[in-house]
């Protein structure tokens, strides 16, 4: 297992927002987090990143306790993500969204980059480097200048993924990278998420509000409702279950 | 007025304005990363005008060595007001954080009276900047200082630009300063960046600090209270979160009180009032400031 979650509980003060998650992930796995809106799915996420620690419970990637870490360090630990709504550094150019997350391995310090030493030189020329090979596997190396926010929809999407892509990470969360999508751009980005996972060789966790998005490419569906797991299986087994058809799919068919 | 008389008052506006401009970017920094108005960075001028004091008076140590040391013990000053002041309530509402800079503020004023005593001292001045070394230029009397200041103001700014739009650090504190969480989820460590930008500005302000006790060299405990209130209106005024809009406002705020005492002597009691005339007039009429724009709420 390279993602492990133990019995994991988040409680905002008298709201019980997850309640008893035990979630694993094999490494290569694409699994679908989903359920209906306010089912405690992006706060999975932000217990897993560091966001909010859990109030009980355990999380371990490759075997090692991150558990209330700060955000940045498990980010440096191997876990990536992107957010429900876009959260790009609008204002900076589209390659400085790469860069910074580029940025913690950098080795040189402030007064290099002041008194441009040889070592600085060479590392922000590594980097950025790398930066347009990342952009170039997305597509957006044409426009590596331009700033963040001016991108259309499905590009920053694409952007996001690529700025999580740069921390180099075993795991990528993806927060319904597909919302605002039309069916036809929806599948389209499920092609490049397998594209990207077999690449990059990562293991994924995505979230998805709609059901029919994931059901193509994910090998395991978790479906939460009101925190709690209600079922887990392949999208055959999910999309079957009597739970699942009441709590979710239920609601959409009278819909 | 003579235009002599014209050329003095010039010289000495833009030495003042580049002084609140040095002081705003440290007001405007933090604003920008932190939501939150510092009112404790006025009052590193004096702790940076009391250490050269010291350095010099009791320990005798060379210029350079105690300007070098006034600035490093400052800008140490400013990271631990952060980390024990700022940092533990960083996820209270922005007015308690507030309350907490103000008392930070009083704390270090009150230590001040408390250590160095509150009777003003008089600051040593360098050989180049003492009154006899002020130049004659075409009829006008000149001190170096007022040449030394914009100069040295210029200088950091220029140093300041290349930090913030060319290096890696800077580009952490603009990721930082647009959203805490996701820089954070990008692999930043966002207290180092704080501090850093903590440091920065406290670096200048005690630069600031220094000079300003170069130029009135008379210090006491709370001579960082006006010129920290004015230059938190001149960031205001320029658009606060914004480093060039902090070191217009700081020069614009400068030029216009030298020269409203130079123009309207009969009004020049009212000085120190004009600044706050500004703030309300900024507020009621360009609440962002002249280069502001509108920022999202950080939650």
């Amino acid at each position: 297992m390279i993602l492990e979650v133990r019995e994991m509980r988040m409680q905002f003060g008298g709201l019980l927002a997850v309640d008893r998650l035990n979630l694993a992930l094999k490494q290569g796995e694409l699994v679908g987090l989903i359920g209906p809106n306010g089912a405690g799915k992006t706060t999975v996420f932000n217990v897993i990143t560091g966001v909010y620690a859990p109030t009980r419970g355990t999380i371990t990637l490759e075997g090692k306790d991150i558990t209330g870490m700060r955000p940045d360090l498990i980010t440096r630990m191997g876990i990536a993500r992107t957010f429900q709504n876009i959260r790009l550094f609008s204002r900076m150019s589209v390659i400085e969204n790469v860069l910074v997350s580029l940025h913690w391995r950098l080795r040189s310090g402030v007064f290099d980059a002041i008194l441009q030493t040889r070592k600085y030189r060479d590392e922000e020329a590594e980097m950025r480097a790398k930066a347009m090979d990342l952009l170039a596997r997305v597509n957006l190396d044409s426009v590596a200048d331009l700033p963040a926010g001016s991108l259309p929809y499905g590009s920053q999407r694409r952007l996001e993924i690529c700025r999580a892509l740069a921390t180099e990470p075993k795991v990528l969360l993806l927060d319904e990278p597909a919302a605002g999508m039309n069916p036809a751009e929806s599948i389209e980005l499920m092609k490049f998420i397998q594209k990207i996972r077999d690449e990059f060789g990562l293991t994924i966790l995505l979230i998805e509000h709609q059901m029919r998005v994931v059901m193509g490419i994910s090998e395991r569906i978790v479906v939460l409702d009101h925190g709690v797991v209600i079922a887990e299986g392949t999208p055959r087994e999910v999309s079957r279950n009597p739970r699942v058809i009441e709590a979710y799919l239920g609601v959409e068919q009278h819909a | 007025m003579q235009l002599s008389m014209f050329f003095q008052h010039l010289a000495n506006a833009v030495s003042l304005g580049s002084l609140y401009a040095l002081v705003a970017i440290g007001y405007t920094m933090v604003y920008g990363i932190l939501r939150l108005i510092n009112f404790a960075h006025g009052d590193l001028l004096m702790v940076a005008a009391y250490i050269v004091y010291y350095g010099r008076g009791m320990f005798h140590l060379p210029w350079p060595v105690s300007i070098v040391l006034a600035v490093a013990l400052t800008s140490g000053t400013g990271i631990i007001v952060e980390r024990a002041a700022y940092r533990p309530l960083r996820n209270s509402p922005r007015t308690t954080i507030l309350i907490s800079a103000i008392g930070v503020s009083f704390l270090v004023e009150n230590l001040g009276l408390v250590v160095f005593g509150g009777r003003p001292q008089s600051f040593p001045l360098p050989a180049m900047f003492d009154s006899g070394s002020a130049k004659e230029i075409a009829g006008v009397r000149v001190e170096n200082i007022t040449f030394v200041i914009p100069a040295v103001t210029l200088l950091l700014l220029l140093a300041l630009l290349h930090i913030v739009h060319r290096t890696k650090v800077g580009m952490a504190m603009r990721a930082v300063a647009r959203d805490f969480d996701t820089a954070g989820l990008m692999g930043i460590d966002v207290n180092r960046i704080i501090a850093v930008t903590f440091a920065i500005g406290s670096a200048l302000a005690a630069v600031g600090g220094i000079m300003w006790a170069m130029k009135f060299p008379q210090i006491n405990p709370l001579m960082g209270m006006m010129p920290g209130m004015k230059c938190f209106i001149a960031a205001v005024f320029g658009g606060i979160g914004n480093i060039l809009g902090a070191v217009i406002g700081g020069f614009l705020l400068g030029v216009a009180e030298i020269m409203i005492v130079a123009f309207l002597p009969s009004i020049s009691g009212y000085r120190d009032a004009f600044a706050f005339v500004i703030l309300i007039g900024t507020l009621l009429l360009r609440p962002t400031g002249l280069l502001g724009e509108k920022v999202a709420e950080k939650v």
